[in-house]
């Protein structure tokens, strides 16, 4: 399979990060579409479930962007015409801040957001 | 209302003042305990960061005019500095291409003013990350390079043409091939934008592989880097290499992540300025063998230097 794979094992969630189309492994997973501009993403907050497989399909209105949450060991770039797809799965409940990390212009440093997630 | 600028505020630091002064190590900042005479040093340079040229809204209401007051407060430094370097965000970003072509010209225009007529530049991500360092490069040539000045070695490197805070590897490879020929006990002074360490990635306070570039430097045992970008003062040492960064001169920002979200200090009508200011860097030679070179930070306020542009102030 020449799609490129890239299997994190952290402690909050269990991420998986392929860029390019297609879904990766089996499963029900619930696609949450964010979109990212300069400076916002929509929707700003991301509410999840502890437990529950998601896929982040990231979609860049404009230029590169970036999306990266320490908490939750997500770091990626996002260019127009190429969804950047994110899979995790949350396993502890708390609010993760993310924000885009390929400076963008003045308002950079308000593309902000939070990742919410919930029993 | 010059008084602010009377006042030098040395830099002590617990720890790593007392290593430095008491071993001789080299490398390392030393306490000053109080004013030093002037001329004690070998030479001194002065640091200006993140003028923002451009800048416009209420965390700076005079900030059609603070780079001045920062030229006139440089200039009325009673010993001058061999030379000044400005260490990125020359100006405020703009999507406008001719429009940040103007405001580099206009900067450059104004710190014509200063004296000192030795002076280094290099970009922050304002200046260069939409254009990937293209106008820059125009206005000021190589985004990093080298110098040597009074036996020490001084390294420039840019960590923001790469909109996402890369070095790169190309860079890096220079930076190693620069430095090589170097004693292991050489004194390097690196100049730098963004923190090259992991200050506070959430805040975009790092460089994305600035580990590589404190891999190579911590092979020479006296290196101090100074930098911008997070308008402040703040100190730290990773393993044996030193960092400080300096304070801005348009706005200051937060303490890291000592708030949910990053936003400039508001303006304080009572004490205009509070948090802006430069500093200038006392380098000394207190051994030869082993190399070992002393410099010493010396914090100047803009707060109390007046609105207009004849600030004036001077070595106590």
């Amino acid at each position: 399979m020449s799609r490129r794979r890239l299997l994190l094992a952290v402690p909050l969630a269990l991420v998986l990060l392929a860029p390019g189309a297609g879904l990766v492994g089996a499963g029900e997973e619930r696609v949450i579409a964010v979109t990212a501009k300069k400076f916002e993403f929509n929707p700003a907050t991301i509410e999840l479930k502890v437990g529950e497989p998601v896929v982040l399909e990231l979609t860049s209105l404009d230029r590169r962007h970036g999306f990266r949450s320490d908490d939750l060991h997500i770091d990626v770039t996002i260019d127009p015409g190429t969804p950047t797809r994110v899979h995790l799965v949350p396993d502890k409940p708390g609010r993760f801040d993310f924000h885009c990390t390929v400076f963008c212009g003045s308002g950079h440093e308000d593309m902000t957001g939070i990742i919410v997630v919930s029993q | 209302m010059a008084d602010a600028l009377n006042r030098r505020d040395f830099l002590t630091l617990t720890g790593l003042g007392s290593i430095v002064v008491a071993s001789g190590l080299p490398g390392q900042l030393a306490a000053a305990s109080g004013p030093r005479a002037a001329g004690a040093a070998d030479f001194a340079f002065a640091q200006l960061s993140d003028t923002h040229w451009g800048f416009s809204g209420p965390p700076n209401p005079e900030a059609a005019n603070t780079l001045r007051q920062a030229v006139a407060a440089a200039n009325a430094l009673s010993r001058q500095p061999d030379f000044v370097v400005f260490t990125g965000d020359l100006t405020h970003t703009t999507d406008d291409d001719a429009e940040r072509r103007r405001r580099l010209a206009e900067f450059k225009s104004i710190v014509a003013g200063l004296h000192v007529k030795t002076r280094y530049f290099m970009p922050g991500e304002h200046d260069a990350a939409l254009d990937g360092g293209k106008a820059y490069r125009e206005a000021f040539g190589h985004s990093h390079y080298s110098f040597e000045h009074k036996g020490v070695h001084f390294a420039a490197i840019d960590n923001v043409s790469d909109p996402e805070g890369r070095l790169g590897d190309t860079q890096l490879d220079w930076l190693h091939t620069d430095l090589q020929h170097l004693a292991p006990d050489a004194p390097i002074v690196v100049f730098t934008h963004r923190p090259l360490f992991e200050l506070a990635p959430q805040w975009d306070w790092w460089t994305k592989d600035g580990s590589k570039a404190i891999d190579l430097l911590q092979h020479w045992k006296n290196v101090t880097v100074f930098y911008g970008h997070i308008h402040q003062e703040h100190h730290f040492e990773t393993a044996g290499v030193a960092h400080h960064a300096a304070r801005s001169l348009m706005f200051a920002l937060p303490a890291p992540m000592s708030q949910p979200k990053k936003a400039p200090v508001p303006w304080d009508p009572a004490h205009p300025r509070r948090g802006l200011g430069f500093r200038e860097v006392e380098a000394e030679r207190t051994s030869e063998q082993p190399a070992s070179e002393k410099l010493t930070i010396a914090e100047l306020s803009l707060e109390g230097a007046g609105p207009g542009s004849g600030a004036s102030g001077g070595r106590p």
